[in-house]
């Protein structure tokens, strides 16, 4: 590789590596605790709802650097509604849709007064971050509600039966594990190799520009390594916790909504220049409309996997959630500016934020200490942004300048 | 002959791709009051930022020779010292903020941690008065109109003890009144303070009215000085200087297709501008245009072109419009960008990177961003078919890229209006209407850019092309709109325009207002 790809490299890889090493480091420092099978599995429950609220987060992102405040307020919310529902012994997929439904109503309020009042969006976000906490409070009339129905626990991740029984465990010689788990981590890993080369093989015969060889075989090999030993790890401890298929869910998704879809192609488009998306025809009041629906909607769908597994609901629930999407999306990558982000990257924000998190409580480092070192990760992480955007800058200035002869007075 | 106070020799400026300034001279003599004139884009602006120091020190060759020393100015503040001071052509004036506070922005008087805000107004209203503004100092800039913002433009200029003023295009926001008004005050500081002064103005009759002597400034290079005192300078002579080149075959052939029917008419079209609703920046223009045919819309800045397209547009500009738009013989009613392409219009913006494209987003996003419906299947991108759309594009209009998934930022000006050219294209309007195609790119792109309009009215396409390089919109165009101060004032065929008779007509409605 040349000067320039390692450069290229280590910019699109950047936070993957980092991610690596804090791994490491914890692993060093916690003497072996960090990846025990019970600890990764907390790691994916714990943070679920930064997964969830980080993709909706992403997406309002995208349009311009714009932010949600509320969303912890709303899962509250919902959950809340939720919570109710369940403890009148009501059935548990009408609360499940009642909790989605409540998201979605909130993020349509929301995506109302941003797009089409044009009330700045921080501002829009802060009263729904304000007034859905009193909601909450209201409807719960400050109490705490059980939920304890067995079904919903399971299915969403909460108690401790919820995870994927082990289908297999009575065939073949047993390996005092979770063989499912670990087959279906073995199965996604091929299926995840025979898509990548297929797809290859596909884009060379159409005449494509595609990544060296190399470059694909390591970057596949290092994913499989990856999903295995995660699976492998889960397998030690219960198998696969429901509310990963549900995080798996969404991402997959979102991933897909982001990238192949119109829709994702203008989220991008406003927040890259509103004004020349609106002159290309597209109704970028809707667009934006759109982003915030959806985050509200995500936000619905993280109360049911919080009320889940904190096995009911209580009016502080959801308090600074909107915090942690917001530095998932940054640490990822996305840009404070909007126009570039994506939803890989809010995966590997969430997951280092959690790492993080996780590794300081296991190395019993002291509260208020975590949260500084959390602060200063979103720092270094926005400072990257903010370099290579003045960097940019830097070599347009002397471009710009071509065209202030004549600029922009006749607009 | 008085004293020379600034003397810039041999200024050569360069931008990747373009040389700005070529070789340019320039002499001020203490005390006079001195033009700047040429088209747009000659580079009267780059100089006087040369000057200001906006282009620091080095970033150019040549030098500079202020008050007898050389001097390398490396930013705004350095050129101050001095006592140059430039008013930009976009006032700098916050807006929220009182007269003598912005007066004093940066140079806030009393100690260093305590602003004396007696002194501020003090000081302030002693300099209004200079310029002749009653208003108090302590009056917000938001309630003034732009006349008096001008002026207080000036006198925050006097206030940094300013020697050497720079006035771009002082008058291009104002009316007649407040025009006069502050040319007069331009003779007044003159008079009474011996002030020396640079104007860069596109009106020529405020040219001649004010200035002892005018430098003619071409394609970056200084064409001729001429003196005016003591002699009554024509318009017609300066723009002889302006215009001077000769029209070679600088443009492809049209390919000889007949004009069809009329596609567009545009009649009585009135467009207001959005913050000041009383100013009429389109008013009452009517216009046909053909199929096949290109249709030149000329004017300077500010001639009201920009606005008509943008209006035209799916009212994606200005308040108030009225007028009616007939497509393919019928009436329609457009509100917004959307409504416009689907009813085959395209607007093909001359700010290409403000308006126009998605620089963070690759050329193939760029192309299909105005007709994502033709690749998408109920909101799915066949990302297949977008690839080759694009690329069939890439090879069409000669982009030059190494792959259509380059981010559009990082390509040259010429390529990224051949990708915004792409994406109209794409769309496949009837009506495309081309606002400074070829603005900011080198020659020999504008020579693509040219045989793709050819190509497009050989098509069938009717073509806008709204310029204001005169020998572009003569050597284009089939028949041409003469556009000033928001009206339509004239209109002929190609074959029968010259520069000067062009021009012409410009002087003359300028006159008439």
């Amino acid at each position: 590789m040349s000067g320039a790809n390692v450069k290229n490299f280590l910019r699109k890889y950047m936070m993957l590596i980092v991610t690596v090493g804090v791994v490491i480091l914890f692993y060093v420092i916690t003497g072996g605790q960090s990846l025990l099978p019970q600890n990764i599995n907390n790691l994916i429950s714990q943070n679920a709802y930064v997964f969830v609220l980080g993709t909706g987060m992403l997406l309002c992102i995208l349009t311009g650097g714009n932010i949600d405040l509320s969303v912890g307020s709303v899962v509250c919310l919902a959950g809340g509604v939720g919570a109710i529902i369940m403890d009148a012994n009501l059935p548990w997929p009408l609360a499940v849709i009642a909790m989605l439904v409540m998201g979605l109503l909130v993020g349509a309020w929301h995506g109302f007064w941003i797009a089409y009042v044009k009330v700045p969006p921080f501002i829009a976000t802060l009263v729904g971050m304000l007034a859905f906490r009193g909601l909450a409070n209201l409807i719960m009339k400050g109490f705490a509600y059980q939920v304890t129905d067995k079904t919903f626990l399971n299915i969403f991740g909460g108690g401790d039966t919820c995870y994927i029984p082990d289908f297999m465990a009575g065939i073949g010689p047993s390996m005092g594990l979770n063989k499912t788990c670990l087959y279906v981590g073995i199965l996604i890993a091929i299926a995840y190799t025979v898509y990548t080369f297929i797809n290859r093989v596909n884009l060379v015969k159409k005449g494509y520009k595609v990544d060296s060889l190399l470059t694909v075989i390591i970057k596949t090999v290092l994913i499989d390594v990856v999903v295995v030993w995660i699976a492998y790890k889960l397998a030690q401890y219960k198998g696969i916790p429901t509310v990963l298929i549900w995080i798996a869910l969404v991402l997959g998704v979102f991933a897909y909504i982001t990238s192949k879809t119109t829709l994702g192609r203008n989220l991008y488009a406003v927040g890259g220049n509103e004004k020349a998306t609106r002159l290309s025809g597209i109704n970028t009041k809707m667009v934006m409309f759109s982003a915030y629906t959806l985050m509200g909607l995500l936000a619905g769908f993280a109360g049911v996997l919080n009320i889940a597994r904190l096995m009911g609901s209580q009016p502080t629930y959801g308090l600074g959630y909107e915090m942690d999407a917001i530095a998932a999306c940054f640490i990822g990558g996305a840009s404070a500016y909007g126009g570039t982000g994506s939803v890989g990257g809010v995966i590997i924000g969430a997951a280092l934020c959690g790492i993080i998190n996780q590794g300081m409580i296991l190395a019993h480092t002291p509260p208020n200490y975590q949260t500084v070192v959390k602060g200063l990760v979103l720092l270094v992480a926005v400072l990257f942004d903010v370099i290579m955007q003045m960097r940019r800058k830097g070599s347009k200035k002397t471009k710009k300048t071509e065209t202030t002869e004549k600029g922009g007075a006749n607009a | 002959m008085a004293k020379v106070l600034l003397e810039m020799n041999s200024i050569t400026k360069t931008f990747p791709g373009v040389k700005a300034l070529d070789n340019v001279n320039l002499q001020v003599e203490e005390g006079e009051i001195h033009a700047l004139v040429g088209e747009n884009g000659a580079g009267k602006s780059t100089l006087m930022n040369v000057l200001s120091g906006i282009y620091p020190h080095g970033s150019y060759e040549g030098d500079i020779v202020y008050d007898g020393e050389v001097c390398a100015f490396h930013n705004i503040k350095d050129s101050e010292k001095k006592g140059i001071v430039i008013i930009h052509q976009e006032l700098a004036l916050i807006p929220y903020m009182t007269i003598g506070e912005n007066m004093f922005l940066g140079n806030e008087q009393g100690k260093k941690w305590c602003i004396d805000w007696n002194k501020t107004y003090a000081e302030a209203d002693k300099y209004l008065e200079m310029v002749g503004l009653t208003d108090s100092s302590k009056t917000l800039i938001k309630d003034i109109g732009t006349g008096k913002q001008q002026l207080v433009e000036i006198a925050k200029a006097l206030a940094k003890n300013a020697r050497l003023l720079i006035l771009d295009e002082p008058t291009s926001s104002l009316n007649e009144t407040d025009s006069r008004a502050l040319l007069d005050l331009m003779k007044k500081l003159q008079k009474e303070q011996g002030m020396t002064m640079i104007i860069i103005s596109h009106k020529l009759n405020e040219v001649s009215y004010v200035a002892d002597k005018i430098t003619v400034i071409r394609d970056g290079s200084t064409i001729e000085t001429i003196d005016a005192r003591g002699q009554e300078i024509s318009e017609s002579r300066i723009i002889k200087g302006m215009v001077g080149r000769e029209i070679t075959d600088r443009f492809p052939k049209r390919h000889d297709v007949p004009i069809g029917d009329v596609m567009m008419e545009v009649l009585n079209w009135t467009v207001y501008h959005p913050e000041f609703a009383e100013r009429k920046v389109v008013d009452d223009v009517s216009l046909t245009v053909r199929a096949g045919e290109v249709v030149g819309i000329y004017g300077l800045m500010g001639a009201g072109r920009t606005e008509l397209a943008m209006s035209i547009f799916g009212r994606s500009y200005g308040i108030g419009i009225s007028g009616s738009l007939v497509l393919k013989g019928q009436p329609v009613h457009l509100t917004s960008p959307k409504q416009a392409i689907a009813a085959g219009l395209a607007y093909v913006t001359e700010d290409r990177k403000g308006n126009g494209l998605v620089l963070s987003n690759s050329i193939k996003i760029n192309t299909t961003l105005a007709n994502l419906k033709a690749i998408s299947k109920a909101t799915f991108i066949d990302k297949d078919k977008e690839y080759m759309v694009a690329d069939e594009y890439r090879e069409k209009l000669r982009t030059k890229t190494p792959s259509v998934e380059q981010l559009v930022g990082n390509l040259s000006g010429g390529n990224q209006q051949k990708v915004l050219l792409a994406k109209w294209m794409f769309a496949d309007p009837d009506v495309l209407i081309l606002d400074e195609p070829t603005r900011g790119i080198d020659v020999g792109a504008k020579y693509e850019i040219y045989c793709i309009i050819n190509d497009l009215a050989k098509a069938g396409k009717s073509v806008i092309m709204i310029s204001s390089e005169l020998p572009e919109v003569i050597g284009m165009s089939d028949r041409i709109y003469i556009m000033n101060q928001a009206k339509i004032v004239g209109e002929m065929k190609a074959s029968e325009a010259t520069q000067e008779n062009i021009m012409a007509c410009i002087v003359k409605s300028g006159s008439e207002a």
